[in-house]
């Protein structure tokens, strides 16, 4: 039971880090029908960009944790949002009403290229943080059994994900760039005819995953201490496929799905094997597409325009 | 930009428009006066939607020159068109399908914010049953409704010249009556511009001062609403048997 519950606390930070990034796929999908294969690079460059400011803060004598991470974290957004303006603009902008395929291959190109921009000007070699915070408490202690304990961290983690994520619902939901939004991921040419800007938009969309993704990339520096140029590839596809768990082009699906996968790793790798726990992960993504394509909380008539 | 009746708001000179390879409109001529109501009637085809498109820059215009108000349009993008002052109530209606009727109408105030609130009011004088059903779904309306949205949200823009494609497509007797009322209302009471398509040639001639039939993305006739529908060819063409 103790061990449960301490799996259960660990599983759920994993699903906030891999739901916040699931949000970017989704949304992206939903307002132009494309898979972002770019967007685990974002989160990737969000790590580095963190653990870059991190050490700059060190250096410059700003070492109050709480003052730290909030620079931190404004300044990956800022930095992973200016990543992810570019990456529409350059990659699939340009591609816009050609065939289907060809925004993919660019995707996956800018992944690759994404990749190797950071492995060239920060090495390959992995890159450590040390601690920022690490103040455990305790839960449960019993003698003979498991200790329970949740850290501040994974605290702020998940504080830091139900408030982003109630701030974007509410943005979709109430304003009128969210009214936009939906009105593109519905019908593009309508809202161009109502005055709406859908370059615009689908800049905004991407922007604002990509800011999603930048917190992403500090939290999982912060909570596991090291990173490297690779970390997008796996993380990425592990949110893809919670944004394919829980439908795409749903937003409470994409948040849904990254909690379901997050859970599904912790207790793998607890219960079945820590080796294994990736395969869980794309054994998943196969048997979601096969049997229910539409996720969890998709719409069976995803029609696209 | 104070413009009095009878000046002209909309002209339209040479234009053609592409398809593809495809040409949709062979160089056409029209203009639209302020205060005015045209309206454009033709077989399946003939190419009346893509005019309106094409005054909305979805697709552009390949050759000519369209001037609203003054200034030249034709290679403004379409959102930058709307902000001209243009709206438009497409065919099909296209009604943002998962979205409530009163969200549907907040995104057509997307570029008058300002005056939403005033222009929410008329529209509900205009349209009561948009406001009976202001948090369904538009997805949910029959297709009077959808027609009334789809008007509703064009003048949440505060347009001063309004483009209909068919608003009459598929409704019923009675709904079509009172569409048609609404139209004439607001021509008369608010001095709005109204450019309409209609395949209901009859009830649409009747209610223009001005009208044009095209052919084949060509303008063949052009006349008032009461001399086209005395015109022999127009009755033979669009006019008798049917409506
Ligand atoms: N998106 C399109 N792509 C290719 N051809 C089109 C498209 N839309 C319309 N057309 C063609 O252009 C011509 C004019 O169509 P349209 O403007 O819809 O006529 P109308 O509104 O008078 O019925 C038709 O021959 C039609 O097949
Ligand atoms: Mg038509």
């Amino acid at each position: 039971m103790d061990y449960f519950l301490q799996q259960l606390i660990n599983g759920v930070t994993l699903g906030a880090i891999y739901g916040l990034v699931a949000i970017g796929y989704t949304m992206v999908y939903g307002i132009i029908g494309m898979i972002n294969f770019a967007h685990g690079e974002i989160y990737m460059i969000g790590a580095f960009i963190a653990v870059i400011s991190f050490l700059v803060l060190g250096l410059i004598g700003i070492t109050w944790v709480p003052l730290a991470v909030v620079i931190v974290l404004i300044l990956t957004m800022l930095f992973t949002a200016v990543y992810g303006w570019a990456v529409e603009r350059l990659a699939y902008r340009p591609l816009r009403g050609s065939f289907r395929l060809a925004p993919l291959i660019s995707a996956i190109g800018m992944s690759i290229f994404l990749q190797n921009y950071v492995q060239l000007v920060q090495g390959a070699r992995v890159k450590p943080l040390p601690p920022v915070m690490s103040d455990v408490i305790v839960l449960m202690d019993r003698a003979g059994g498991f200790r329970v304990s949740v850290s501040d961290l994974q605290l702020l983690i998940l504080a830091l994900t139900v408030t982003l994520m109630i701030g974007f619902t509410q943005v979709i939901a109430r304003t009128s760039l969210g009214r936009a939004q939906r009105a593109c991921e519905q019908d593009m040419k309508m809202a161009s005819l109502l005055g709406i800007d859908v370059d615009r938009t689908i800049s905004l969309t991407f922007v604002m995953g990509a800011a999603l993704a930048g917190v992403a990339g500090v939290m999982v520096t912060m909570y596991y201490g090291v990173i490297d140029f690779y970390i997008g590839f796996l993380a990425g596809i592990k949110a893809f496929t919670a944004a394919v768990l829980g439908g795409i082009g749903s937003l409470p699906g994409a948040m849904l799905g990254g909690l379901l996968i997050g859970l599904i790793e912790a207790f793998w790798s607890a219960y079945f094997s820590v080796e294994y726990k990736d395969v869980a992960t794309f054994v998943i993504l196969v048997l979601v597409l096969i049997f229910r394509p539409t996720g969890l909380l998709g719409r069976p008539d995803l029609e696209k325009v | 930009m104070d413009r009095a009746a009878g000046d002209p708001m909309l002209t339209m000179t040479g234009v053609h428009t592409f398809y593809g390879a495809i040409e949709a409109l062979k160089g056409i001529d029209l203009t639209v006066a302020t205060g005015e109501i045209v309206t454009l009637i033709g077989a399946n085809g003939a190419g009346k939607s893509t005019l309106l498109m094409t005054l909305c820059g979805a697709p552009q215009a390949r050759y000519g020159r369209i001037v609203f108000e003054g200034e030249d349009i034709t290679r403004l993008p379409t959102c930058q068109i709307v902000r001209r002052g243009i709206a438009q109530s497409p065919e099909g209606r296209r009604i943002f399908p998962r979205m409530t009727v009163l969200e549907n109408l907040q995104l057509g105030a997307i570029t008058a914010p300002a005056s939403y609130a005033e222009e929410l009011e008329r529209v509900f004088l205009l349209f009561p049953r948009l406001k009976e059903r202001s948090a369904q779904r538009g997805g949910t309306l029959s297709g009077g409704e959808q027609q009334m949205l789809a008007i509703g949200r064009a003048l949440m823009s505060r347009p001063r010249l309004l483009l209909l494609d068919e608003p009459s497509l598929g409704l019923a007797p009675l709904v079509i009556r009172q569409i048609f009322q609404v139209i004439r209302d607001i021509n008369r009471d608010h001095g709005m511009t109204v450019f309409m398509v209609e395949q209901n040639a009859h009830r649409a001639l009747r209610l223009a001062h001005r009208a044009y039939v095209m052919v084949n993305g060509l303008i063949t006739l052009t006349g008032t609403g009461a001399g086209l529908l005395a015109n022999p060819e127009v009755r033979a063409a669009y006019l008798e048997g049917g409506h």
